[in-house]
């Protein structure tokens, strides 16, 4: 089912969320959204006081206490003009899953809707938001990149295209294939916990594949299923190939400071 | 038959560590998945996805109009000569079958390939009351000969090699020798065709029930579904009540959809329409056909928020897109039904506290919804059974415990950050890569992800500090 048309994002003010695993683990990764935003001249805020979107509750079965954290976003975002999120999973769950959570809620449920109406998956905003396909990238080195479509992102989102054409655009940066793009990578959140088992049997049909292909770096915009996959990896004593697309933009760009269409050097 | 959905875990983790499981499940998953594909895009995307959205509207209509379209498929299947008999659970299933065949003093009754027999345990009840009887779908006929239980619902040995298969043949049936499959089908075949000859009693499913000419249809690959249905004098067909659909042109749409679903076929090799017991100048077909339509739960299911899942054909595409099913096979799901479409009724039919994991059993990954023949949102449903769990508190103290205690740190932002910075510096300092059971879940599979020296909301005053400085 596509999503409902939305308002177009080009000119506003983009508001940050970027999500608790980014925060606490991935922090560079965050960085790297900011670099690409400000690269595009645009303003970018990070609204304080914010923690997680509520999808583990709500996908723990726990909708009371996913909507008393989803109010807390709310609240938190209450100004923004434009979400942006680098993560599809968490995208999913502002975009489509708060108008369902609210939908029997008179309180908040507007809110939930506008809100919803205004948050972006960070490759979505930049391709289909803005219209920005290249950003001018070059990359140090030649390499190759095999992209993973995170569940939540492809199927809730019908996001694949965007991330590749990026990355593809970037000088010097090759996009193969990876036969197993569409699988799940086994994480889903409480099920790596709950069925661990099940969800490493899954995991590791994943890196059997990715461990066939012969892309240097394997891009995702999740850094969940980055995460699950990473350190399933090492744990085999295995290094880890899993990146976010974000980090390759960013590394892409001039250094901080430089906006697109300046001269990086200056002169 | 027996639920024993609430030993998914333990069931899993024995599929897991099966190899030969392993590898017939990954094989035939697999091969299921892409001829589905192959077959429901024959003709491109656009038509595919026509296809599929004209057969979930068949069925969302046919669910609409369920009560009138039983009436209304009563009065032309008596017509036809049926007799049509209502059930209101397995018990009452089984005691009609048992009656019926008691008058016909019925010696041996053959079956085609039937989930809802599975699901009131059809052959324990008839075999208590000594009546033979006999499998002839040559999947269902192995499983009965391996005393197992079908692990999918169109695959009914999805999860036996071919090994596996010559065994049960062997030992079971005293077959010759032989591992060549085409061997082991034709010694089936015959020993099948004694048991056609003798059967006094048909027993099949439906795969649908059309309402406006009152006849059954049956869609197979084998042709022991015509002989079970037209050689013995009686035939009892057991259906769902969500099996009924409104029209012949409804039926013809779905005989389209089904098997290019279920096994990436255009058409099946038999599609077959019965129109009422043998009529005078015909020289084929049962005396008497006795329809049981069975409730078994659904008039409940039919009123509840999941009615929608009734709209199921049974195609078993789900099965085999899920990335759950590929590793755990059927049995692991406990009762009748497996993989996404199981986890969902399952539950609904034999009760939430009889099947809390099932709904858990899935990593929402989304893929079961996109394949399903009548786009039946099985993640939703899941997540909604899962609150269900939650909110009668047939869940577990643990994750209740752990999930009131995480909503309230992370609505309490100092409070998080101090904790997240907590988190870090300790698990920074422990040299800590394995944690104790009970909370080694994560860590048998996984190194500890490392807590970054600085988070980003850290990083971030930085950075405007370096932006305004």
């Amino acid at each position: 089912m596509p999503l409902p048309k939305r308002e177009s994002p080009i000119g506003k003010a983009v508001s940050l969320f970027v999500t608790c695993m980014v925060d606490m683990l991935h922090p560079e990764t965050g960085i790297s959204v900011v670099k690409v935003l400000e690269y595009l001249d645009i303003d970018v805020d990070f609204p304080a006081n914010q923690t997680c979107c509520g999808q583990p509750a709500y996908n723990g079965g726990y909708h009371d206490e996913a909507k008393d954290v989803a109010v807390e976003f709310l609240k938190v975002f209450r100004d923004a003009e434009v979400i942006v999120i680098p993560s599809g999973s968490c995208a999913t769950m502002v975009r489509v899953d708060y108008p369902k959570l609210f939908a029997d809620d008179p309180e908040y449920r507007a809110e939930a809707e506008r809100i919803s109406s205004i948050t972006w998956e960070f490759s979505e905003f930049l391709v289909d938001g803005l219209g920005v396909e290249n950003l001018d990238g070059i990359l140090p080195e030649k390499q190759s990149f095999a992209f993973h479509d995170s569940c939540h992102g492809l199927r809730m989102m019908g996001i694949k295209a965007a991330p590749r054409k990026l990355v593809g655009n970037i000088e010097d940066a090759e996009i193969l294939p990876l036969d197993s793009a569409e699988e799940c990578c086994g994480f889903g959140g409480l099920f790596s916990v709950k069925l661990p088992n099940v969800s490493a049997a899954i995991t590791e049909k994943k890196l059997a594949s990715i461990k066939k292909n012969e892309a240097d770096w394997i891009l995702l915009g999740d850094v969940s299923c980055m995460t699950n996959m990473n350190t399933a990896l090492e744990k085999r004593g295995e290094p880890k190939c899993v990146r976010h697309f974000a980090d390759i933009l960013a590394e892409s760009i001039p250094k901080s400071g430089a906006k697109r269409g300046e001269n990086p050097d200056g002169e | 038959m027996e639920n024993k959905a609430n030993q998914f875990i333990r069931a899993a983790d024995v599929a897991l560590d099966d190899p030969d499981l392993q590898k017939a499940v990954a094989y035939g998953t697999r091969l299921g998945f892409n001829k589905r594909i192959a077959a429901m895009y024959e003709y491109g995307e656009e038509h595919g996805e026509a296809l599929r959205q004209q057969a979930a509207q068949i069925k969302r209509r046919a669910l609409a109009n369920l009560p009138d379209l039983l009436e209304e498929a009563e009065k032309n299947l008596l017509k036809n000569g049926f007799k049509v008999l209502w059930a209101k659970d397995a018990a009452e299933a089984n005691e009609l079958i048992l009656e019926i065949a008691k008058k016909h003093e019925s010696k041996l009754a053959i079956k085609s390939k039937s989930m809802a027999t599975e699901e009131i345990g059809v052959n324990e009840n008839l075999e208590a009351a000594g009546v033979e009887v006999v499998e002839t779908d040559l999947g269902e006929f192995i499983v009965q000969l391996a005393e197992e239980r079908p692990s999918h619902i169109v695959v009914p040995i999805v999860h036996k090699t071919k090994e596996s298969i010559q065994k049960t043949l062997e030992e079971k049936a005293q077959m010759p020798p032989t591992d060549d499959p085409v061997e082991m089908a034709r010694f089936a075949r015959a020993y099948m065709r004694e048991k056609f000859l003798q059967a006094d009693l048909g027993i099949s499913g439906a795969n649908f029930v059309i309402a406006e000419t009152g006849s059954i249809g049956l869609v197979m690959n084998e042709g022991n579904g015509r002989f079970v249905t037209s050689l013995p004098k009686v035939h009892i067909a057991l259906v769902g009540i969500e099996k009924i659909v409104g029209t012949l042109a409804e039926y013809a749409t779905l005989t389209q959809v089904l098997p290019r679903s279920a096994t990436g076929q255009t058409l099946t090799v038999y599609t077959n329409l019965i129109n009422g017991p043998k009529r005078l100048n015909e020289e084929d077909g049962a005396e008497e056909i006795y329809l049981i339509f069975l409730d078994n739960g659904r008039s409940e299911i039919y009123q509840s928020n999941y009615a929608d899942s009734l709209a199921c054909i049974r195609c078993g595409s789900c099965l085999n897109a899920c990335p759950v099913y590929d590793v755990t096979g059927g049995h692991a799901y406990g009762w009748v039904y497996p993989g996404p479409i199981g986890s969902v009724i399952t539950p609904l039919l034999k009760g939430l506290e009889n099947a809390k994991t099932l709904p858990y059993a899935c990593s929402l990954c989304g893929l079961c919804k996109d394949v399903c023949p009548v786009d039946i949102d099985l993640p939703h449903f899941l997540l909604d059974l899962r609150k269900d769990i939650v909110q009668t508190q047939k869940g577990n103290w643990f994750w209740d415990m752990g999930i009131s205690a995480w909503s309230w740190i992370v609505r309490h932002p100092k409070l998080y950050r101090f904790a997240g910075k907590v988190a870090a510096r300790v698990l920074g300092l422990l040299p800590l890569k394995e944690i104790p059971a009970p909370f080694n879940a994560w860590t048998d599979h996984h190194t500890l992800p490392a807590f970054a020296k600085k988070s980003f909301t850290e990083l971030w005053a930085e950075h405007q500090g370096e932006k305004n400085g």
